[in-house]
């Protein structure tokens, strides 16, 4: 059997020539090669929606900037990954987060393990410009291993998508327009009388102290997201 | 059906009409029924009926004029009338061969002949649930020439020819959009009628949809031909109920009449459309977020590439148009690209259809020719601003354009030369605003219609509209800074560069435009805490204490 052909296409990514397969994003081929574009909403392993918008990166010659974890890589293509435009919207974005609800470490299971805050110190965010809104949102303890504070929750969806992905339950999904959005359980009913199959995914692969384990309050809340590729690895396999 | 037999339709119809002495058009677009143009048309046909005229009193579609709705268009003396009430009925009718009822007669020569009829050509002629009337005027005959003389390329070519563009606000090339979807491999393909028509104070696809639907289907059975789709869906908002009703009336006839369904005209082509409607969501107009829409998903777009014209509905290469741009397809085939790319300007070709609303006299529909000045379209057309007042700006584009001011005025409408002005064509809406409108509660209005309007999915629309609009509604309440003036720029350029959708992309476009023309409205409010047309509700600053000298004093 011949082996067949791969469509090999090479580009540059922060001055750095490399080398890539037809169909992988930038995102991939930039981690590839150690060249770090931070994420929020993407999570190896979950289909991609594009909507953190951090990952945006800039093409030489295209206006528009392209998230780089769905945009896929073109022969010849130009990236740079960390203009100092690039820089400023993060920022600003992470500033959006910050103020939108009420994000307060000192106080959150997962301080010290949290995505949210882990790229604000990287991106050197010192302080917020905008208006704090300060929220009235709900928690919701009705489940008995987990909780859904709402107040932490930034909307990144991986919980959506994993439990409809890769659990297979969708229980999970968003409710809402703009700014009033919020993640539900089943049709808007507490999450420990919904469908939920207990297999705590998507605890594992919230980014911030929004879904947190009930065991762990007041210690050290880690998770472990990484579970993921391998656990998609050993179904393909099958 | 053959030509042949479309011609015999057309004859019959045309001969039938023949036999009235008169023709009573009433309008019965969403505008003039809501003043109960229904009762006039029965009372105008009980009349009609007492006083022996041998008259065809008709139902038709919008004629443009809707603010001065009841509208009546009496032929063969094409005289209009306006504001009739079923009360006015046996004058009118007594008047058909005599004199003209001077007091209700709508004289405006200067609205209607510079206007150039090419997508309403039929509005306000035809009767929008018949077929017939419609074939009686060409319809269909630039569907059965496309079928039957020309290839999928021919079609292709000659609206490449016409340099037709969206009409849905984008201005993309039509011809390259069709092409890039009839090379797309696929063993399906859709095409998608977008009239997901959101924007406030347009309602120029709600009109094409309710006087004139057939021309739609046909534009949509041409363009499904010329890509090599078998399946097409019109979106329409529920909101529209009337264009809705006539939209289902119109397919159903199409298919009796073999216009629509398997081997249209005896050919290998077959073609069906549906209707979905929308929730009235505004992101739902957003094509990928209208294709989730369709396909039962919530409506959020996607990013994009791939486009809709190589994976889109179900995965599917799909076309996507605009109401008014489907409209414009049938003239092309029928005379010709040439001639269409002989109306407008250089690059924008043919006519736009625009609702004009707010502070104008001759609130409504019109259509002209591209390359118009704004100026001609708003004080010649438009009849300029009513009561006294001076004209102030002009919002084209809806939340997703901006303002232009009365110095722009001359510049000539195109898609090119409204995103110079830092606005954009968008659908056709064009609010206009005088001396009684405060630009800054323009642009907070505008603001919250877009926060509300998020879909939430990415973070600069969702909370950054948000602190915008906290931010204007500071600055409207008379407690904002210079700072907030800042961070509110600051806020458009991030929001502007890094949304996932249009809707994201164009939301600063209105604070940003406003701040480029009005600039000083924002210093009066943060500065001297005034607002300059009265409209914000600016609390008097406390007076200053009094120095404690005199006091001591």
């Amino acid at each position: 059997m011949s082996a067949t052909s791969v469509d090999v296409k090479t580009l540059i990514i922060d001055g750095k020539e490399v080398s890539a397969r037809a169909g992988q994003t930038i995102l991939e081929v930039a981690r590839e090669n150690n060249i770090d574009i931070p994420t929020l909403c993407h999570l190896d392993g979950l289909g991609d929606v594009g909507a953190c918008r951090m990952c945006l990166v800039e093409i030489k010659g295209l206006n528009k900037l392209l998230p780089a974890c769905v945009a896929t890589v073109e022969e010849g293509m130009e990236i740079a990954t960390a203009t100092e435009r690039l820089k400023k919207h993060r920022k600003t974005i992470l500033e959006l987060l910050f103020a939108e609800r009420n994000h307060i470490c000192s106080v959150c299971v997962s301080n010290g393990h949290c995505e949210l805050q882990t790229l604000a110190q990287q991106q050197g965010l010192t302080h917020v410009r905008l208006p704090y809104r300060n929220p009235q949102l709900p928690v919701d303890a009705s489940h008995e291993r987990f909780t859904l504070d709402h107040n932490r929750c930034i909307l990144c969806t991986r919980c959506v998508r994993v439990c409809a992905e890769i659990e297979g339950a969708h229980i999970w999904d968003v409710m809402g327009r703009g700014i009033d959005c919020t993640i539900i359980s089943d049709l808007h009913q507490p999450w420990g009388e919904s469908a939920c199959t207990r297999c705590g995914k998507c605890v594992q692969v919230c980014p911030t102290g929004a879904l947190f384990d009930k065991s762990k309050i007041g210690s050290d809340h880690p998770k472990y997201p990484e579970f993921l590729p391998w656990l998609n690895l050993m179904r393909e396999s099958q | 059906m053959t030509i042949e037999e479309l011609d015999q339709i057309a004859e019959s119809v045309r001969a039938a009409n023949a036999k009235f002495d008169y023709e009573v058009n009433v309008c019965m677009g969403t505008g003039c029924l809501s003043q109960h143009s229904d009762q006039l048309k029965d009372a105008l046909a009980k009349e009609a009926n007492a006083q022996g005229k041998n008259a065809l009193i008709r139902r038709t579609g919008c004629m443009g004029l809707c603010a001065a709705g009841p509208l009546v268009l009496c032929d063969p003396d094409e005289i209009l009338y306006q504001h009739v009430k079923a009360d006015n009925a046996q004058q009118l009718v007594a008047s058909l061969g005599g004199d003209p009822v001077r007091k209700l007669q709508c004289d405006l020569r200067e609205h209607f002949d510079q206007q150039v009829h090419v997508v309403l050509e039929n509005s306000g002629h035809i009767d929008p649930e018949r077929i017939d009337d419609y074939i009686a005027r060409d319809g269909y005959q630039a569907l059965l020439k496309a079928l039957i003389e020309m290839t999928p390329q021919e079609v292709i070519h000659e609206i490449t020819e016409a340099g037709l563009r969206g009409r849905g606000g984008g201005g993309y090339p039509t011809g390259l959009k069709w092409s890039t979807v009839a090379k797309a491999t696929g063993d399906f393909k859709y095409v998608i009628c977008n009239g997901d028509e959101g924007d406030p104070g347009a309602f120029m696809d709600r009109s094409v949809l309710e006087s004139d639907p057939q021309r739609v289907i046909e534009g949509m059975a041409i363009a499904a031909y010329a890509v090599g789709a078998s399946k097409g869906f019109v979106y329409v908002r529920a909101e529209y109920p009337l264009a809705v009703a006539r939209l289902t009336a119109c397919l159903r006839d199409a298919r009796r009449r073999g216009l629509l369904g398997n081997n249209i005209c005896n050919t290998p082509f077959s073609f069906d459309v549906e209707i979905r409607l929308g929730a009235g969501a505004f992101v739902c107009g957003e094509e990928t977020a209208l294709i989730a829409s369709i396909e039962g998903k919530r409506g959020q777009p996607k990013p994009r590439p791939p486009y809709p014209a190589v994976s889109g509905l179900w995965g599917k290469p799909t076309l996507i148009n605009n109401v008014e741009t489907f409209a414009n397809v049938p003239p092309i085939l029928r005379k010709g690209g040439k001639w269409f790319a002989g109306i407008g300007t250089e690059k924008s070709k043919g006519t736009k259809v625009f609702a004009i609303t707010g502070k104008i006299t001759n609130t409504g529909l019109v259509e002209v020719p591209m390359g118009m000045t704004l100026r001609k379209i708003i004080e010649g057309i438009g009849g300029g601003v009513p009561d006294g007042h001076a004209f102030k700006a002009v919002q084209t584009g809806g939340p997703s354009g901006g303002c232009i001011p009365a110095e722009h005025l001359d510049i000539p409408v195109s898609y090119e030369s409204l995103i110079q002005m830092g606005s954009m064509m968008g659908s056709g809406g064009m609010i206009v605003m005088d001396d009684t409108s405060c630009m800054v509660n323009v642009a907070r209005f505008f603001i919250e219609f877009c926060m509300t309007e998020s879909c939430g999915k990415c973070i600069p629309c969702r909370a950054g509209t948000a602190q915008m609009f906290t931010l204007l509604t500071r600055i409207c309440s008379g407690s904002g800074t210079m700072d907030d003036l800042e961070l509110l720029v600051d806020l458009c350029g991030t929001i502007k560069e890094t949304s996932l959708c249009g809707l994201g992309m164009t939301a600063p476009n209105p604070v940003l435009s406003t701040l480029k023309y009005f600039k000083n409205e924002y210093i009066d409010h943060i500065v001297h805490k005034r607002c300059p047309a009265g409209v914000c509700n600016i609390h008097a600053p406390a007076p200053e204490a009094a120095s404690p000298f005199e006091v001591l004093a």
